[in-house]
């Protein structure tokens, strides 16, 4: 099928996370401006999950985020912004669909599994299929891609992107598609931002499930603990490698998104004017900043240059007192937000 | 984090930035951009380490005529038998089938093209493989 060239008037602006840089980027075209971090806060993606049952590559799933999907849902909600979302059996019918709308002029925004996307660097692409782009336009056979999570705008065939928005395994895109119809002309930001706060401290700290939130945290330092005698040395640094590669390999805006939550609390402050939340801001760095301690840490055991005790034990102390100081902070955070 | 603390140590982006958040020095976030950081490097590599040893150690089994050549494209592809089932559309128990070597010799070519396809090589390529595992950071999949 012969392709009319469309190039919609697209900003791309680069982002840490894909999801909340689709979220923030498609709203910005259609003129909310936010920013990537403001769409990370209202959407309440800050988290901590460790899911021994679920496995990635045979590794325990540790993961610093909600749901997939769940930023663009709860930012839509909270500012009153009206989308279409679309899933797809067939292939060919869902690119069809994709050329319609952005003929239409409407970037759109979808789920991709990045081992199929060419311009990944190769060192990155593994099967993650939760990987959010948009494609804002097309030129023969080659469609425009504003990835948030690279410098610049980049090209995909059509072939790559039928394979990326049909790859299978966990959390199978199936095409899925979105699109914003439409937007308010005023949007209360104020009130999506408190919503967004009482939601992550309600995750990070009331979730009757142990594996969930501080609770979580604490749960995952028990175990490290123990892996050097359960597991032998070697898988124990692999099980570490894996929740560094959660933790800091591209798209979290380093550790484990604290810091992007901690930049949303500066903008938050400013907005609703409650200074207390700056001070919130730099607890969360110096969080954040433990956290990458504990990435330090963690790797010195995956090259072997570990000091052999004290190391496991130490890392997990790390993670209590992360995981103390984040139980603080959130109900701090909760106090002054209430 | 400070911005002039963001970490720069190149390797696996390819050329390409990541976005750090740190804080400026009147102590506010701004977007920084990483060529990336050494322990989230190391991870990474640890990783690949491990596909690559997994290729290896398939590749002495294909040798040994103990699995076919399919199995050497599935695990490069860092797929298992449920995916791979998953993404040519046959049951998990006829892929499993395709990984005798006597069975994947006698393979329908409408069969091997499903398989082909999804590798991005030709069905004649299905039956060749490397004598070693060629995947590292500097050579990952193609």
């Amino acid at each position: 099928m012969p392709l009319n060239n469309q190039k919609i008037n697209f900003v791309h602006r680069q982002s840490a996370h894909c999801e909340s840089g689709v979220a923030a980027n498609l709203f910005f075209h259609h003129g909310i401006n936010i920013s990537e971090s403001m769409a990370f806060g209202i959407g309440a993606a800050l988290f901590f999950g460790y899911f021994p049952f679920i496995k990635i590559n045979g590794l325990p799933l540790t993961t610093f985020r909600g749901a997939t999907g769940q930023i663009l849902k709860r930012v839509t909600k909270g500012l009153g912004i009206q989308s279409n979302m679309h899933r797809f059996r067939d292939p060919e019918k869902a690119m069809n669909a994709l050329d319609r709308i952005i003929d239409q002029g409407i970037p759109v925004g979808m789920q991709t599994g990045v081992y199929w996307l060419p311009y990944f660097p190769p060192a990155l692409r593994f099967h993650f299929n939760a990987h959010n782009i948009i494609v804002y336009g097309k030129e023969g056979t080659e469609y425009l891609v504003s990835d948030p999570v690279f410098d610049e705008p980049v090209v995909c065939s059509r072939m790559d992107l039928m394979k990326a928005r049909f790859a299978q395994g966990a959390l199978a895109p199936k095409g899925k598609m979105y699109y914003l119809t439409r937007v308010p002309d005023h949007v209360d930001i104020a009130a999506a931002i408190v919503r967004g706060i009482k939601d992550v401290c309600k995750t990070m700290l009331k979730i009757p499930f142990p594996l969930i939130g501080v609770r979580g945290i604490r749960f995952l330092a028990g175990r490290i603990e123990n892996w050097p005698e359960k597991l032998g040395k070697s898988r124990a640094s692999i099980n570490i490698g894996h929740i560094i590669r959660m933790q800091e390999e591209i798209g979290t805006g380093g550790a484990g998104f604290r810091f992007i939550y901690a930049a949303f609390l500066q903008e938050a402050a400013e907005i609703l004017g409650e200074k207390r939340l700056l001070n919130i801001s730099r607890k969360m760095t110096e969080i954040g900043d433990q956290w990458r301690e504990f990435a330090l840490f963690g790797v010195r055991n995956c090259k072997g240059r570990a000091l052999e005790e004290n190391t496991y034990p130490a890392m997990a102390d790390i993670l209590r007192d992360c995981a103390n100081q984040e139980d603080e902070l959130f109900h701090d955070l909760a106090d002054i937000i209430s | 984090m400070l911005k002039k603390n963001v970490p720069q140590d190149g390797d696996i982006l390819d050329g390409w930035h990541e976005i750090s958040y740190a804080i400026d020095d009147d102590g506010r976030y701004v977007l920084a951009p990483s060529v990336g950081w050494e322990p989230a490097n190391i991870a990474n590599k640890q990783a690949w380490e491990l596909i690559s040893k997994q290729v290896n150690d398939v590749i002495k089994r294909i040798q040994a005529k103990e699995l076919s050549p399919l199995a050497y494209y599935m695990v490069k592809n860092q797929m298992d038998t449920d995916l791979l089932a998953k993404y040519v559309r046959l049951s998990r128990w006829r892929v499993r089938r395709h990984l005798k070597p006597v069975v994947f010799m006698h393979l329908k070519v409408s069969i091997l093209e499903r398989y082909a396809k999804i590798f991005n090589v030709s069905t004649e390529q299905l039956f060749d493989i490397p004598e070693f595992s060629s995947l590292d950071l500097d050579n990952a999949p193609q």
